[in-house]
């Protein structure tokens, strides 16, 4: 193999495996000694930068970061980021004065937001600082889209959502609330310099061909609107018995907000094998904690209506077979079909993408899906003045995926405005310093706690299920957050190597505790893997190869498991491994250096 | 600071017939400086005792004095340990050995406390034929009392202050053959793919193995001029072959050029295969061996690999018939077998 070139500053990057998974690069662990540290306004404001609502994200994440947490390869769970994430939040002290202070010299130009979620959101506040004048279109009477009309007050208190959102309406953006965009031509009508869309993936879909759909339609509710009919206090109430369809996260919280609502048999019901459920597992588990049975591998057929009231519905019973390819087909168990009672019914089988209000003869171009043609890097649409970002973009994701496309959505319309080219994006910003501070002494904390991971506390289930807004999850304590905190591998911490400097002694191989490194005859990428001192069996991590030393042989590390305990540093008589931490931001368009001229 | 190892090991470590994995035969963490060749070592007789499936219980790790008589904290913490007096290894491990024979001894020394304060033990459990592994971690000097040379330090060679040895040095490997040691190896604490074999192969003979491992300390010794520094080493050895420990004797199918290669076969099955002989080297022969040593000298090269073995080795237990069980689970009715038994004695004396 050539050796590893570590001045690009992606290969640092992918070794830091939880920065690398989040959408927005939040910069994990050194946010995560911050806590630590208890230092949590600067834990805070670090998150703030990257990932815009961090109260909000320490609780609701997708968390595509611990699935990738390093930690999970070396023990059986991964780091509990996020809810480490909430304890920033929770522990934060006066954060406001850290974050841009208006007002700000105006820049001339014009831009703005159809939707108030996550990506337009994070376009505001990026934008803002720069001077540009931003108006933000939003349908319901608050700010937040689907955090606030759709994620469920007893995971997301509204004092958490609020106070977010204002950090940003705070920066001097015009809204208009209560106001829905009904003509994009209009809009464009109205001279802005650029128009974003964030109007996410409104519309829920229905099982409008079910025979007895059009009878029970009083009590067939469309899951994502009865949750934001619940969420703006228009619905208070539902039938003792529910049925909820669907296997995903919105029928997660259907089923627990109808828990609430005064449904006492809620039962999901969905067509795949429970393994296969799309909602996350800790849903599934909290789902399971409110006594809510999960029935899968049951297809609906049927409403079941007499008298022309709702009476239940039909399920046929399916299994799962898989094809060579391992395609999955639902094939009929050929048994009676099912009978389920219910006063209500609530159908979460998915949400979809509608731009009734985007004229199709303006230059933004639709595919055969009906969804609008975007850059995925730039965000643009196929009119210049026209970008989209989160649901609406790609359709339905997450929060953190919205505020990741809403911040390159922001360097493109600046970079537009500016009249710059958009495929040139700026460079994220690196740093790498040296941890040495004396023979055994680092920086950083290296020694490697073997504590498992901690278990979120939880408010009793009585007072949870009687009252809607009171959030379930208690969220760490000062010292559990620091004990969950000390289990973070500090993986930016970087172990470098410098050829020159070796003697190959072979003291960094003899004491890694994770068999991470090995002094070899160079050869090609799979040869080499199997060579090792411990086969590195995990394709998805990178091998850190050495130029050749003087016994031509080249040092080979994996980067698998590395604990980034220094030891290799500590035991090397030459200093030629040394742990620097390894800085990584995404650069933002507010950050100033976003601009190439 | 971190002198603490984190628990965590690589997830897919493999396990042995024991089913024990190699952090099973580890120790406590090092004190030596960063760097010294014997940290090495002790992770490849970690390796040596791991891929033998060694019962950590039957093993004893004896050592005298010195940088090298510390390593047996750093591996086996499971198993015995006597760290002894300056040289006096060799006693305390006969005395250990006859008392119990079913442990495996593994004696560590260094080159100050075998070949200067201990030579005369040395000497001695050498022609004894002991059955013990005895390595000498071999850097040319006084590691611990801070570097002054060694009795093994080459004539010529400087240390780090920059006098020059006046004195001829001596060389344990010639001397262990010499004095009819019935195992005997060279090797380097930077080559483990020779070390760990060679480890395996000594723990596996029945009677006295020694093995003389140049350990660089590169603290006092690992400067320009001396002979026993990283650089000199890797510019200097030489093998006698490539080496191989084999467990238990399997059919040998690959087909070796005539004179190139050689499977010496131990006393419990296992066997040592050797490849890319030395021309005019047989492992099996003395002479041959002493030759061998000696001609490596004379070009300045430092000989490595196995340099002689008698597969018919008949260690001290056997010479002079003790008893064929330890000594602590002997019965008062072994013991004092009964006045019939003075009597047959006494019987046979007349
Ligand atoms: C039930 C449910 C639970 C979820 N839970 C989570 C979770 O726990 N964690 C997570 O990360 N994600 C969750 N999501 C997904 C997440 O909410 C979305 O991916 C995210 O909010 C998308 O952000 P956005 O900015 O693209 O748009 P949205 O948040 O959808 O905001 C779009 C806004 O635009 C408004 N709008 C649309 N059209 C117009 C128009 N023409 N004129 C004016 N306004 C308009 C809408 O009213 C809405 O307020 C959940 C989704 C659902 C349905
Ligand atoms: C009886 C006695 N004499 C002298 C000493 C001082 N002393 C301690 S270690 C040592 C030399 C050790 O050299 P070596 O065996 O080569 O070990 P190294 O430290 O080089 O590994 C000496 C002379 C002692 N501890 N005991
Ligand atoms: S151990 Fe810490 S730095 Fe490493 S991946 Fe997990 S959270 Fe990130
Ligand atoms: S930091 Fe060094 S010693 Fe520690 S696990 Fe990583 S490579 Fe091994
Ligand atoms: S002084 Fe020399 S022999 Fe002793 S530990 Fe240090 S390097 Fe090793
Ligand atoms: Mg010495």
């Amino acid at each position: 193999m050539k050796p590893t070139n570590i001045n690009d500053p992606e290969y640092f990057h992918k070794v830091v495996d939880c920065q690398h998974a989040c959408p927005a690069h939040t910069p994990v662990p050194e946010y995560i000694r911050l806590i630590a540290e208890e230092k949590y306004t600067e834990a805070y404001m670090v998150n703030w930068d990257s990932n815009v609502f961090p109260g909000v994200l320490g609780r609701t994440c997708d968390r595509p970061c611990e699935p990738a947490c390093r930690r999970g390869r070396v023990e059986e769970e991964p780091v509990a980021i996020c809810r480490l994430k909430r304890v920033a939040a929770d522990n934060k002290g006066d954060v406001k004065k850290h974050m841009p202070q208006g007002p700000f010299k105006s820049n001339g130009k014009k831009v703005a937001l159809v939707g108030g979620g996550p990506a337009a959101l994070t376009v505001a506040r990026d934008l803002a600082p720069l001077g540009y004048e931003i108006h933000l279109f939003d349908e319901q009477k608050l700010g937040g889209g689907f955090m606030r009309s759709q994620i469920p007050s007893f995971r997301l208190p509204e004092t958490v959502l609020n106070e977010e959102v204002n950090f940003i309406l705070d920066l001097g953006i015009h809204t208009h609330f209560n106001h829905f965009v009904s003509s994009m031509k209009d809009l464009m009508a109205k001279e802005y310099d650029a128009i974003f869309v964030g109007t996410g993936a409104p519309r829920g879909r229905d099982l409008p061909d079910l025979p007895g759909r059009k009878e029970g339609d009083a009590n067939i509710h469309i899951g994502i609107n009865w949750l934001s009919s619940v969420a703006f206090e228009h619905t208070s109430k539902i039938g003792k018995k529910v049925i909820v369809l669907g296997g995903g996260n919105t029928a997660m919280d259907c089923c627990r907000t109808a828990r609430r609502l005064g449904g006492e048999q809620v039962k999901v019901v969905v067509r795949s094998p429970f393994s296969e459920m799309k909602a996350s597992p800790w849903e599934k588990e909290d789902a399971a904690h409110e006594d809510i049975p999960i029935i899968d591998n049951h297809v609906p057929k049927s409403f079941v209506i007499e008298n022309g009231k709702l009476k239940g519905m039909m399920f046929d019973k399916v299994k799962a077979v898989y094809d060579e390819k391992g395609k999955r087909q639902l094939v009929s168990a050929g048994e009676q079909e099912v009978f389920i009672e219910a006063d209500d019914v609530l159908v979460a089988v998915g949400q979809e993408n509608s731009f009734p209000w985007i004229e199709k003869d303006l230059g933004i171009e639709f595919d055969k899906w009906n969804m609008p043609v975007v850059h995925e890097t730039t965000f643009a649409s196929t009119h210049k003045q026209v970008f989209f970002g989160g649901d609406a973009a790609f359709g339905p994701k997450n929060v953190i995926t919205a505020v990741a496309q809403g911040h390159q959505a922001a360097i493109s319309i600046d970079l537009m405005c500016k009249g710059e080219d958009l495929n040139v994006r700026p460079s994220p910003f690196v740093n790498l310093v040296s941890q040495k501070m004396g023979i055994h002494e680092w920086a950083y904390d290296s020694a490697v706690e073997t504590d498992k991971r901690y278990a979120v506390p939880q408010a009793e289930k009585k007072v949870t299920l009687t009252n809607r807004k009171k959030e379930v999850e208690l969220g760490f304590d000062i010292a559990t957050g620091f004990k969950e905190a000390e289990r973070c591998l500090n993986c930016d911490v970087q172990t470098v190597f410098a050829t020159d400097k070796c003697i190959e002694c072979d003291a960094c191989v003899d004491i890694c505790p994770t068999a991470c490194i090995t002094f070899t005859e160079n050869a090609e990428e799979n040869d080499l893997r199997s060579m090792l001192k411990m086969p590195a069996t995990n394709h998805t991590q990178d091998l850190y190869v050495s130029s050749e030393l003087k016994t031509n042989r080249v040092m080979v590390k994996d980067e698998n498991v590395c604990l980034h305990c220094g030891l290799c540093a500590e035991r090397c008589p030459t200093s030629a491994w040394d742990m620097q931490k390894f800085f990584y931001n995404v650069t933002k368009a507010h950050s100033g250096c976003a601009s190439h001229k | 600071m971190t002198y603490l190892r984190p628990k965590f090991r690589h997830p897919e470590l493999p396990k042995n017939k024991l089913g024990y994995s190699v952090d099973k035969y580890e120790g406590a963490l090092s004190t030596l400086c960063a760097g010294c060749g014997h940290d090495s070592i002790s992770a490849g007789i970690i390796q040596a005792a791991f891929e033998l499936n060694i019962e950590p219980h039957k093993l004893a790790k004896l050592s005298g004095i010195g940088c090298s008589s510390k390593t047996p904290a750093y591996f086996l913490s499971n198993s015995h340990g006597f760290n002894s007096v300056h040289g006096r290894m060799p006693s305390v491990a006969t005395g250990a050995a006859m008392a119990n024979r079913d442990l495996t001894y593994f004696g560590v020394s260094g080159d100050g406390d075998t070949a200067s304060i201990g030579m005369g033990q040395f000497v001695h459990v050498v022609r004894r034929n002991l059955n013990m592994t005895y390595i000498v971690m071999n850097n040319g000097c006084y590691g611990l009392t801070k570097g002054q040379d060694s009795a093994t330090a080459d004539r010529g060679s400087k240390n780090k202050s920059g006098e020059v040895n006046l004195f001829q040095s001596i060389d344990l490997a010639s001397l262990a053959i010499e004095l009819g040691a019935t195992f005997v190896a060279q090797s380097f604490s930077g080559d483990k793919s020779q070390l760990v074999p060679l480890i395996k192969a000594a723990m596996s003979h029945p009677g006295f193995a020694f093995i003389n491992v140049i350990s660089p300390c590169v603290t006092f010794n690992n400067n320009l001029g001396s002979t026993k520094s990283y650089d000199f080493v890797r510019e200097h050895v030489e093998a006698t072959a490539t080496i191989d420990f084999v467990p238990e004797m399997k059919e040998i199918t690959a087909n070796y050029e005539k004179g190139s290669s050689k499977e010496v076969k131990l006393h419990d099955g296992s066997y040592i295969q050797l490849k890319k002989l030395a021309e005019g080297w047989d492992p099996l022969d003395r002479l041959s061996a002493m030759n061998a040593v000696q001609n490596a000298r004379a070009k300045n090269e430092i000989l490595t690999g196995l340099l002689y073995m008698n597969p018919n080795s008949v260690d001290l237990h056997e010479l002079i018939e003790t008893s064929n069980k330890p000594l602590n689970s002997l019965k008062k009715s072994d013991l004092c077998p009964g006045s019939e038994a003075l009597k047959a004695v006494n019987a046979g004396l007349r």
